[in-house]
């Protein structure tokens, strides 16, 4: 097996929790909340991990964390032999790994124009083209964008149009790897389709190493290897993208993927409907911290948490009691 | 007996400065009683103009130029502002997509439902009972103890119960929910579609659900409308629909929707090119420029063709479509 380009090892970041005299007087536990609670994951070079999860599982803070725009609390990141947990150069570190942001439209300079903002990574890391028209011209085309829009404001751009500046400008640095933060939210399903061919399309031509964040299941089994499904801040299941769509171990992961209604009328499947909602990063449930809403849930999930294990399938989940393949017909 | 409600070639224009735009042109639909009916369509189809329409809440430089909107047969367009204020809030109430911005954050949720009820005659005991038996219906623990709370104190999914609530506390004869669960993850959006089954199945209500989201659409809804730019351009059951679509749009947009392919696909399928201008509406068909089965024939506009008598399209090539 290569080296990983990405290496995660128990990621911690924490957020200010109760402030002022409430903070000093609470427990120390609730002055802060972890958002991302301990993520190891291994990436390796070429791979698209894929990470899902709900609102507030820390999904986005987690790629901040990796980029370097929200300190870690604890942990170490490892990127292509660098300590990004050590106060790297994170000038250099950008260099090599671009974000895309999840607001296409409120990312980019609304006074800049199309030809400045692709163009605004060489200023930022003071490189000097020879010919910066044609370089932008260059760039736009990769995103599919004719040379027309170098002239145009952000303004002008519908939200597809904006979001292939934003992979332009992801692109400018000839990056090593993409964070790509929910690269289809906001967008109609006509368009979804040809930023993700697009995305694809780059990866292949790179050899990019790409993690994208998403809630959209729809899209995994197109672009990702593997997904990591994340709740409250941790990784519950990790693996190979079909099996986790078609044998997943963990309960959360199962309703997960049943609770994406089909565009099919005739497809009725039995789904098992959650229990409430995510709770509060700072009432963080005891134990297994799925079991308030788990369906398959024993006494003992409240008293002992589970640690991330290996699956049958090759995969790794967090559960005392993982649904088994040949459970997933009859349960 | 009459549909809830009928809305018969109805074109909406806004005055803007590049001339008028006109967001709806001759859309038409019928929403039976006691049904669920969805209207679906993407980003720019006249979707919330639709609404604003039916609650004759358009902006300034908006009017109805065509057309009826019949609520059980009556036509309400141009009804004096005393009967409309009478329609909204209790003939038609409406779900909104975000229910941060629909609740009042400084008024708390027991305030707020007995404001909507103040048509009606009773105490505000009587009131607070009411709103308390309506919050339990739509599945909030200790209904009675939250009409104190205030909507900040409430997580999203407990917010949007709140608001449905609100809207079916005067069982109106229409309830829109425009994109109710967009807002909301995905597996709160399951819990949200059950709750309206469950309270069209009790309560009898009559739904017209809009989403851009062909999946809700084709689990909770009976029929089906599909608008582009401005325009109805497919209506009928949702089975039809899906599984037969008589419009090229239609059928593009399901081919596109990711969630329909279960292999992976090296490259997905998208519809090329991108909305028509609509203060400059190219003439003939309105999606004639993004069709591939265009041709001469679409230089004219069509007209609605009958698949049969619950299933029609707005093509002149429909048969070919559902080959």
């Amino acid at each position: 097996m290569t080296q990983p380009i990405l290496t995660l090892k128990d990621v911690v970041v924490e957020f200010p929790g109760l402030r002022g005299l409430k903070g000093l007087m609470a427990p120390p536990e609730q002055r802060h909340v972890q958002a991302v609670a301990g993520i190891s994951l291994d990436v390796q070079p070429g791979e698209t991990v894929a990470i899902v999860g709900e609102s507030g599982s820390g999904k986005t803070t987690l790629a901040r964390a990796i980029n370097g725009l929200v300190p870690l609390a604890g942990g170490e990141v490892w990127f292509d032999g660098m300590p990004l947990h050590e106060r790297p150069d994170w000038h250099a570190v950008r260099r090599r790994v671009a974000m895309m942001f999840q607001d296409p439209s409120g990312s980019l300079s609304p006074r800049k124009t199309v030809r400045d903002l692709v163009l605004e990574p060489f200023a930022i890391h003071g490189i000097k083209l020879d010919d910066p028209g044609a370089k932008a011209a260059d760039l736009l085309a990769t995103a599919g964008l004719g040379p027309d829009f170098l002239a145009r404001y952000p303004h002008q751009l519908s939200g597809g149009q904006a979001r292939r500046v934003g992979v332009a400008r992801a692109l400018a640095l000839d990056p090593a790897m993409v964070l790509a933060d929910e690269p289809t939210a906001g967008l109609d399903v006509s368009i979804q389709g040809e930023i993700l061919n697009l995305l694809n399309r780059i990866k292949a031509q790179h050899g990019l190493t790409t993690v994208i964040i998403t809630h959209n299941l729809n899209i995994l089994r197109h672009v990702a290897d593997r997904v990591a499904v994340m709740y409250l801040g941790r990784i519950v299941e990790l693996g190979e993208v079909e099996q986790i769509l078609s044998t997943p171990a963990h309960p959360y992961t199962r309703a997960l993927m049943a609770a994406n209604p089909e565009p099919d009328p005739t497809a009725r499947h039995e789904r098992i409907t959650l229990k409430g909602e995510t709770p509060a990063l700072n009432a963080r449930p005891s134990g297994c911290e799925f079991h308030p809403r788990c369906p398959v849930a024993r006494p003992e999930c409240a008293e002992r948490a589970p640690l991330l294990g290996p699956t049958p399938g090759a995969g790794q989940v967090s559960c005392h009691f993982p649904i088994h393949k040949d459970e997933m017909n009859t349960a | 007996m009459t549909d809830t409600l009928t809305i018969e070639r109805l074109s909406v224009r806004y005055d803007t400065d590049k001339g008028p735009l006109e967001a709806l042109r001759d859309v038409s639909m019928n929403v039976p009683a006691g049904q669920i009916v969805g209207v679906v369509g993407e980003s720019g189809c006249g979707k919330s103009t639709l609404i604003s329409a039916l609650l004759h809440l358009l902006p300034e430089n908006g009017r109805v130029s065509h057309g009826a909107i019949r609520l059980e047969g009556d036509n309400i367009v141009g009804a004096p502002p005393r009967r409309l204020r009478d329609l909204r809030g209790r003939d038609m109430s409406v779900v909104f997509q975000d229910p941060m911005t629909s609740l009042n954050p400084v008024l708390s949720i027991g305030r707020q439902m007995r404001d909507i009820q103040y048509r009606d005659g009773g105490s505000r005991t009587e009131k607070d009972r009411r709103s308390a038996e309506m919050l339990g219906r739509v599945g909030l623990p200790d209904p009675d103890g939250k009409l104190s709370f205030y909507p900040h104190e409430l997580s999203g999914g407990m917010r949007q119960r709140v608001a449905i609530a609100m809207a079916a506390m005067m069982q109106p004869k229409l309830l829109i929910a425009d994109e109710p669960t967009t807002a909301l993850d995905a597996t709160l959006e399951v819990q949200i579609i059950e709750l309206l089954q469950e309270l069209q199945r009790e309560l009898g209500c009559t739904i017209l659900f809009i989403s851009h989201h062909l999946g809700v659409i084709a689990e909770l809804c009976e029929r089906v409308v599909v608008m582009y730019a401005g325009e109805t351009v497919e209506e009928g059951p949702v089975a039809d629909v899906f599984l037969n679509p008589a419009h090229p749009y239609t059928r593009k947009l399901i081919e596109c929707d990711p969630g329909r392919l279960k292999q992976r696909a090296e490259t997905l399928p998208a519809i090329a090119g991108s909305l028509p201008d609509l203060t400059d509406r190219p003439k003939g068909c309105i999606f004639r420029d993004r069709c591939d089965f265009a041709t001469d024939a679409c230089a004219d506009r069509p007209d609605r063709y009958f698949v049969d008598d619950t299933h029609w399209a707005a093509c002149h090539h429909t048969d070919e479509v559902r080959k």
